[in-house]
């Protein structure tokens, strides 16, 4: 099964609240030399069949009407290839 | 990047300017030229287009505003009058309120959740501007058909803007509306009042004196929002197809908004201000003229030193941006340094930006280069001004002649008892709880009484229990079969939801939402609305203290109903005394208080029953306002009912409905003698209100009542767990609960 991936985030000129505060909170932790964070959001779709040009468009089409909010957000999609399995899963150490 | 200087403009008088682009006419760009005497650079005509847009200069709308200035009832009350970031009313003990409402319905429709979240940022730094704390909000709104895809989309994402920001900024909703209507449907209305409390002593007003103080912008860096969006988001008509232009969208931060609150209020506290002003609609353009023209002399401001987002902005656009929370002081050399102290202890940038100088220009510099010089009131106050044509709408006879009268009747008790339930499930008149349970209604400890009642009120003194009651009301049917009494009805109505509640009705505030001043037959209902709202105010000794006008609210030659939202604040001297709308207790008398006509032009029932809009809206009876009003006031003061509700839109059975459901007490109702079941139930015959009185009270509420000639029918009591219309029919209240709370949550839930 593949694996598409799809990145949303603010548009440049579009104001980042979340992203401030993390680049405002970086030096009080000790961590210097970042001149800016933006934060985004990252969907990952597995993906059944084969990923050609219909199903990238189909998912082109479900970002830009669902996942992104493209009157202040881009989006990009991407094949990640073999995926599945790859990653190992996040979270699990709690 | 060649910059546009002052002097390179002088040299090049020829050429050409995207004049047209921003929104300016031909006659204006040469005016422009006229008053300077050369071309404008870049950044003088950024500066003069958007202040000379319709939403700054109120260019069309300016003939007729006056009116409020003019015919304004002498009132001791009024401390600080139309002009300033919001009007000031005097509410005793030493406190003042400044309340305002203005309009956020372009942006809302593109972007809904940031749309409505930064129009409660900009409402509450105009209150903080005045030197006030802000105590609470609240939110007139209209969007279209219920049922509509596209409302699918805008009411969940304004709803949520409008709790996202209020909730984190910690500021009660505590009242408003929401209305359905097909009108509405490529333009929701999304207004937003704030009202702030302060000290007498506490209050700032908005203005740049003394050379050599300096000019201090705080708050959020400057980015490319809204660039653009006063001018053209407020002045442009959308097109039939959706939002085509789409300028960057303002994205508010409202915990950036808390610590601006709290910082500024610092800073008043310890005197360190000798003007202040906020940033909103055209950003820096707006607030260095203003406070420029205001003052006694020039300013010099630095355009190079203004804290950046995005280092790529020019200076035309740093000049336009609409980024949110941001403030600009004017401060003493002496004091400067413990404001930009004051300012690092709450984390907020703070820059001196410029200062104020003997002269009368306003001088911005770009890197040492000179891009701007003008007398600062050419740009704030002396736009131009028009008398647009007015026209009596040629289809107003024709709908004012479409009575309601022919409509169909019930012809039964099984009839009149479909169309109560089909009434009050309906959108308009359904509960609004899946609203307004999104907003934190009592955040602060302060909240007396919110949504549903009559009108929202606050604790003022937690000593003196001194309190201050609002609400808002606006009915764009009646406004579109007559502006001039709809504005009225407006007004009407929400002052006698401030007196329900038991709080005397002081001051007004408006917000004028139509559609595009260019077409005569909305000018003059426009110009009708203000005439209207004026002679009413003169009539009710309410003075206008501020508001906010919304023009080209329209889908290409669609404009809305006309629709003038009112904003009423009174106040109660002790909290303690208010009267809530719940029906409490078993076997309390229900008294009808004003006259009951067969009064249904633009009703509820002629809208949920046969889709029907035409005849004339109710009539409207001011001194009979005045009097209902006091007898409210006075009746709650000296404890003789226990419950009031005023009679609007859906008639006595909605009110009822509304106060048995709050209170979990049914009602016995009998139907006056001379009055059929039908339009006793459902007439909205203005200046009537419903009132629970306790037995042992029936008497002295009579007599008082009786003695300054207030028409008062006794109509049933409170009893049992049924809305019985007696000869009619009987209503559970739990098929009435079942029919009122279901609506929103199926369609939005």
């Amino acid at each position: 099964m593949a694996r598409v991936v799809v990145d949303v985030m603010l548009k440049p000129e579009i104001l980042d609240p979340q992203g401030q505060a993390v680049q405002r909170a970086l030096p009080r932790l000790g961590f210097e030399g970042i001149a800016d964070v933006r934060q985004g959001k990252r969907f990952e779709l597995e993906v059944e069949g084969p990923v050609d040009d219909a199903a990238l468009a189909r998912i082109r089409e479900l970002a830009e009407s669902f996942l992104a909010n493209t009157v202040i957000e881009d989006f990009t999609v991407r094949v990640e290839e073999s995926a599945a399995g790859a990653t190992a899963p996040t979270g699990a150490a709690r | 990047m060649s910059v546009d200087t002052t002097k390179h403009a002088a040299e090049t008088p020829d050429t050409p300017q995207p004049w047209a682009e921003l929104g300016l006419k031909e006659d204006e760009y040469q005016r422009i030229r006229e008053i300077l005497g050369r071309r404008p650079t870049g950044a003088e005509l950024a500066m003069y287009s958007v202040m000379w847009s319709e939403h700054c200069s109120y260019k069309s709308s300016k003939v007729h505003l006056r009116q409020f200035g003019e015919k304004a009832p002498a009132s001791d009350a009024m401390l600080v009058g139309i002009g300033e970031n919001a009007g000031v009313v005097d509410i005793g003990q030493g406190y003042a309120a400044t309340f305002k409402v203005e309009s956020h319905n372009h942006p809302s429709y593109i972007e809904p959740y940031q749309g409505a979240a930064t129009g409660i940022g900009g409402i509450v730094r105009d209150i903080l501007a005045m030197g006030a704390r802000p105590v609470a909000v609240m939110d007139p709104l209209r969007f279209g058909a219920a049922d509509h895809p596209d409302t699918r989309r805008v009411l969940p994402g304004v709803v949520a803007g409008i709790g996202g920001y209020g909730n984190c900024l910690g500021l009660p909703n505590i009242g408003g509306e929401i209305v359905f209507d097909s009108c509405y449907q490529g333009n929701p209305l999304v207004n937003a009042l704030c009202v702030g409390v302060m000290r007498h002593e506490d209050i700032h007003l908005a203005k740049a004196s003394g050379a050599g103080n300096k000019v201090i912008l705080y708050g959020a860096r400057t980015g490319g929002d809204g660039i653009g969006g006063v001018s053209v988001l407020a002045s442009e008509t959308f097109d039939a197809d959706g939002p085509s232009r789409r300028p960057a969208v303002q994205v508010g931060d409202p915990f950036q908004e808390k610590l601006l609150i709290e910082c500024t209020l610092e800073v008043f506290a310890e005197d360190l201000v000798v003007g202040i002003q906020d940033l909103g609609g055209a950003g820096l353009s707006c607030a260095t003229s203003e406070l420029a023209s205001a003052g006694s002399g020039g300013m010099r401001v630095e355009l190079d030193t203004v804290p950046l987002r995005d280092a790529t902005l020019s200076p035309e656009e740093i000049l336009m941006s609409e980024s949110q929370e941001r403030m600009c002081a004017i401060v003493t050399p002496e004091n400067t340094e413990r404001f930009l102290e004051i300012c690092e202890k709450w984390d907020v940038i703070a820059t001196v930006i410029g200062e104020v100088t003997d002269g009368e220009r306003l001088e911005i510099t770009w890197h040492g280069e000179q891009i701007v010089d003008v007398i600062p009131g050419t740009v704030a106050h002396e736009g131009p001004v028009y008398e647009r044509p007015l026209a009596r709408p040629d289809w107003l006879d024709a709908l004012q002649a479409d009575s309601a009268a022919k409509l169909a009747q019930p012809a039964n008790a099984d009839e009149l008892r479909a169309q109560v339930l089909a009434l009050v499930s309906s959108p308009n008149q359904a509960a609004k709880s899946w609203v307004t349970d999104q907003y934190d209604r009592y955040v602060l400890g302060n909240t007396v009484l919110a949504t549903p009642e009559d009108s929202g009120m606050i604790r003022v003194d937690e000593e003196t229990n001194l309190g201050v009651a609002l609400a808002t009301d606006g009915n764009g049917r009646y406004a579109k079969l007559d502006p001039y009494a709809g504005a009225q009805l407006a007004l009407a109505e929400a002052y006698r939801n401030v007196a329900a509640s038991g709080a005397k009705p002081l001051a007004v505030t408006d917000c004028l939402n139509f559609g595009s001043p260019e077409d005569p037959a909305v000018m003059w209902q426009f110009a009708e609305a203000c005439r209207g709202l004026a002679d009413a105010c003169a009539t009710l000794g309410t003075p206008v203290t501020g508001g906010n006008v919304s023009l080209y609210n329209q889908t290409g030659e669609q404009a809305i109903h006309p629709t003038p939202v009112v904003g009423v604040l009174g106040v109660i001297d002790d909290v303690n005394r208010r009267t809530p709308m719940a029906f409490r207790e078993e076997g309390q008398l229900l008294y009808l208080l004003g006259d009951t006509r067969e009064e249904f032009g633009g009703s509820a029932w002629s809208q949920v029953v046969h889709d029907h809009l035409g005849g004339l809206p109710p009539k409207v009876d001011l001194e009979r306002e005045r009097l209902l009003a006091e007898i409210l006031v006075n009746a709650s003061r000296d404890g003789m009912i226990d419950a009031a509700h005023d009679l609007s839109d859906g008639g006595l059975i909605q009110a009822v409905t509304e106060s048995c459901l709050k209170g979990g007490h049914g009602a016995r109702l009998v139907v006056p003698d001379g009055l059929s079941a039908f339009t006793f139930l459902f007439s909205e015959s203005a200046g009537r209100a419903v009132v629970a009185v306790p037995r042992s009270e029936e008497v002295r509420f009579n007599d008082m009542c009786g003695a300054r000639g207030l028409p008062v029918t006794r109509v049933g009591v409170v009893d049992g767990d049924t809305i019985e219309v007696q000869g009619e029919f009987t209503l559970p209240l739990a098929e009435l609960r079942e029919a009122h709370e279901r609506t929103l949550p199926e369609l939005f839930g």
